[in-house]
């Protein structure tokens, strides 16, 4: 026995022997169900390594030193610098036209009012305006539709605009727009060179499952995604265009040949998501809809499937596991708006839609479109910047937002790796707290670190893939030939 | 190479720091010694600081001479010579190598098991002002320059001081500074360190294990594990540059991937960690009983260490192995490290592939080594 004092951890038994114990800081440690009761009752040997090893990690201090207390208290300022800053990324609805017609698009309209469904340039002024006043040192706007490539007029606007602005105020800004790329032509491919622009573009896998998710006149979604990807990486560069795939029924048997597409065509990330469950996402559930758990069958085969690439010297990393596995394995702070605590809704990311209405995220516009306006923050034209960002909209979900005080979340081991999304929280139970364990979002959250957790603890193979991952670049340490 | 001798003197009642001149020098006379060779001047002396004769002692009077050295005949146009009254002639500089080090002082406030340069208990202080006089007459253009100890931040202000003038006199140079970073634990002094903005300084801070107690043991000072971790925090809040410097030894292997995490978790703004082979120097020997293990038998550990901290995104080097015990893997991070006017290699490394690549020994450590000193296949390169 010895004289130890326990630091702040959570724990879970995390199968018949072991029980894994997670700091505040998210750093963790697996004892055996034996140490673990050693530990908590004070009767741990002092010189056994698994005392040494919890004393490394900061669960236990013996002395009055003060590095245990200055370490946590740093290292936990990190893990929370997603909040530094405030709103950083501002996405603008140029356009709700688009000339798709995915079952499972939340919003956009295949239109040819453009009064009705464009941002005016008006709209975009005032809504650079509301950027312009975010404290963030680091400014990123992403410009999305509909098909923001249908209102181009407005992109180009917004752009040049908002360069101006931080060339004045001297703040660094980064551009990307999301689309389909099927409309891409020269002229927006040079504009686009110009300005350091990147794109974002969708890719739900081989081409007839792609096409089928991604109706277009001429069912040519596929190709011409494709057309566009080789010439936006000839004309701006190989890393200029990264790729997110939506999960649907049609996509849950074909976990291998999505990841092989993505690998076939060069990407080296891919993201694999689950639908939504907005706009009309939840309409069509009866032709897309899935339970979580077989999507979570599906991302586990598409896992095997990426982490066999990688051992075999392809370099493609999941975007998901590489955001959960980058809070488990390192000190940083990763701010993904749908998964940290606070949430990012409004505090991390903002919308302004093409009305000029501020939503705090695009679920919250999406929620909108179908009538239910709660997560409205304000408009461009009749608020101010305080009475958005400051109001009581805003407010509300913060608060409502911050994990360690959700009951099922407060206590639970993951908690420093995970977060809540109270606008999907309202979106699925009408309630912005989550009901834990019934949760969606805690199933597949639950379970994704739970896999990643024995993945690594598999083999040093899976760990330098996850190493490599967390490091955004292949592995450094090949034997010398 | 030697870098001292003594010399016949003649002129000089106190200690001279100068810069050599092979030819007439310009308007920095007073600060120059004229060298000459074989009682041969250059030139008229009168104006200089003094004279430097290798062989027998040139025709002057009335000004500093040093004369009869034999063992200095390297020193050319641009390095820096002291000179004694009792005739001590040293080396503090020379041009030409990339290695120059200030040793600040021989006072330390740990007593490393391992360590390669024992320090000694006394006054020192007055070196100040030979190192700053020194700082003044290098060359600009000198690319790299180290001080290391003893513990130079013992001088305090007088260590802030060297730094403050390094950066105004050598502004391009990068200067590295071995240090335990103990004083750093006061945050002000971390401050001032800071606030001197050097352009291009790095600190090398030893950490030897993820626990206090392992750590103050080998560094043989109570509190020194405390000290240095919340000094490194100190100046990474103040922007200094440091890297980490790990000895690998029978004490510090046992844990050296926990370290390897901690380091990763608690130190991820280091710019560089070294991990490092013992020296065959100073205390080690007395202590090489609980220090001493083959590299060949922790190479498995530290393969994984490297990894951990490769995978953390830091960069890694590992100095003073061969690498014929190296893990073939761990080659890309094996740095020539060992100074090049001190590294040997044995009978045996004849007939060696990587011998160019490989840091081989000092040459004062070869008797206690690995067992596993062989030739290896060469690194077959790419077209």
């Amino acid at each position: 026995m010895s004289a130890f004092g326990l630091l702040p951890f959570r724990f879970l038994r995390i199968d018949e022997t072991r029980t894994l114990v997670v700091n505040e800081v998210g750093e963790f440690h697996h004892l055996t169900n034996e140490e673990f009761l050693q530990f908590v009752r004070h009767e741990f040997s002092s010189d056994s390594t698994a005392y040494l090893d919890l004393k490394a990690k900061h669960f236990l201090f013996d002395s009055d030193s003060l590095v245990p207390f200055e370490l946590l208290a740093t290292k936990y300022r990190t893990k929370k610098a997603f909040l530094d800053g405030f709103t950083s990324l501002h996405l603008f609805v140029v356009s709700l036209r688009c000339e798709h017609s995915c079952h499972y698009c939340q919003v956009s309209r295949v239109s040819i009012d453009r009064a009705r469904y464009d941002m005016s340039g008006e709209t975009a002024r005032r809504a650079l305006d509301l950027v312009f006043r975010s404290p963030a040192p680091r400014l990123k706007i992403e410009l999305q539709g509909g098909e923001p490539l249908l209102h181009f007029e407005r992109v180009r606007q917004i752009v040049l605009d908002a360069r101006m602005r931080a060339e004045a105020e001297n703040r660094e800004i980064e551009f990307v727009v999301t689309t389909n790329l099927a409309l891409l032509n020269d002229e927006m491919l040079a504009f686009f060179k110009e300005h350091d622009v990147f794109l974002s573009t969708s890719l739900d896998g081989p081409e007839a499952l792609h096409n089928a998710n991604r109706p277009r006149p001429g069912n040519d979604s596929h190709a011409r995604a494709l057309e566009g990807i080789r010439r936006v990486r000839e004309t701006l560069g190989q890393d200029r265009v990264a790729a997110l795939m939506t999960t649907t029924r049609g996509s849950l048997a074909l976990p291998e040949a999505i990841v092989d597409e993505y690998a076939r065509l060069g990407f080296t990330s891919i993201f694999l998501r689950p639908l939504s469950p907005y706009g009309f996402a939840l309409r069509s559930v009866r032709a897309t809809g899935y339970s979580m758990r077989e999507f979570l069958q599906f991302y586990v085969r598409a896992l095997d499937r990426i982490l066999a690439l990688n051992a075999g010297g392809t370099y493609l990393v999941e975007t998901y596991a590489q955001l959960l596995l980058t809070r488990m394995l390192t000190p940083f702070a990763t701010g993904y708006v749908d998964l940290q605590s606070p949430a990012g809704a409004g505090i991390g990311a903002v919308v302004y839609n093409y009305d000029g209405d501020v939503y705090a995220s695009d679920e919250s516009r999406m929620l909108a479109e179908m009538g239910d306006t709660r997560f409205r923050l304000g408009n461009v034209h009749r608020d101010c910047y305080e009475s958005i960002f400051g109001g009581e909209t805003l407010r509300r979900i913060v608060t409502a937002s911050v994990a360690e005080s959700i009951p099922g979340c407060a206590d639970c081991a993951f908690l420093p790796w995970c977060g809540a999304d109270p606008v999907h929280h309202y979106a699925t139970t009408g309630d912005l707290v989550p009901r834990i364990p019934a949760s969606d979002f805690h199933e597949k959250n639950f379970f994704i670190i739970r896999h990643l957790l024995s993945l690594y603890e598999r083999d040093a193979a899976t760990r330098r893939i996850f190493g490599s991952w967390i490091q955004d670049r292949p592995s450094r340490l090949e034997e010398v030939a | 190479m030697r870098l001292h001798e003594t010399a016949g003197v003649a002129n000089i009642n106190r200690s001279l720091v100068g810069r050599i001149a092979r030819t007439p020098s310009g308007p920095d006379r007073a600060d120059t010694w004229l060298l000459a060779e074989d009682g041969l001047l250059p030139c008229d002396p009168a104006g200089y600081l003094g004279v430097l004769a290798l062989g027998a002692r040139p025709a002057v009077d009335g000004i500093p001479v040093a004369f009869g050295l034999r063992q200095l005949g390297y020193l050319d146009d641009g390095d820096v010579v002291a000179v004694d009254p009792n005739g001590f002639v040293r080396t503090l500089y020379r041009r030409s190598s990339r290695h120059n080090v200030i040793l600040v002082t021989e006072q330390c406030n740990s007593l490393c098991l391992m360590c390669s340069q024992p320090p000694k208990a006394v006054e020192d202080s007055d070196r100040l002002d030979e190192h700053l006089r020194l700082i003044g007459l290098i060359d600009p253009a000198t690319e790299e320059l180290g001080m290391t100890g003893g513990e130079p931040t013992l001088f305090r202000d007088g260590f802030l001081e060297l730094i403050a003038r390094c950066k105004e006199r050598l502004p391009s140079t990068a200067l590295h500074v071995l240090t335990n970073g103990r004083l750093f634990y006061y945050r002000r002094f971390a401050e001032k360190l800071g606030a001197i903005a050097h352009p291009d300084l790095m600190l090398g801070i030893p950490l030897y294990s993820d626990i206090d107690a392992h750590h103050d043991h080998i560094v043989q000072a109570p509190g020194a594990f405390e000290e240095t971790v919340l000094g490194l925090q100190h100046l990474a809040r103040y922007r200094v540059r440091i890297e980490i410097r790990v000895v690998l030894h029978a004490l510090s292997i046992p844990r050296l991937l926990q370290l390897a995490t901690f380091i990763a978790r608690n130190v991820p703004f280091a710019s560089h960690v070294a991990l490092m082979g013992l020296e065959m120097f100073g205390l080690v020997h007395q202590n090489l009983k609980v220090l001493w293990i083959d590299p060949v038998d922790y190479q498995t550990e530290l393969r994984s260490a490297a990894e951990i901290l490769l995978d953390a995104g830091l960069n890694v080097s590992i100095y003073n192995h061969q690498l014929c015990v190296l893990d073939r893997h761990l080659w890309p991070l094996a740095r020539k490290s060992i100074s090049d006017w001190k590294n040997v290699y044995l009978p045996q490394c004849s007939g060696c592939g990587v011998m160019e690549h490989c840091g081989g020994f000092f040459q004062s450590g070869t008797k206690v080594r690995s067992a596993h000193i062989q030739p290896v296949r060469p690194v077959e390169t790419c077209a």
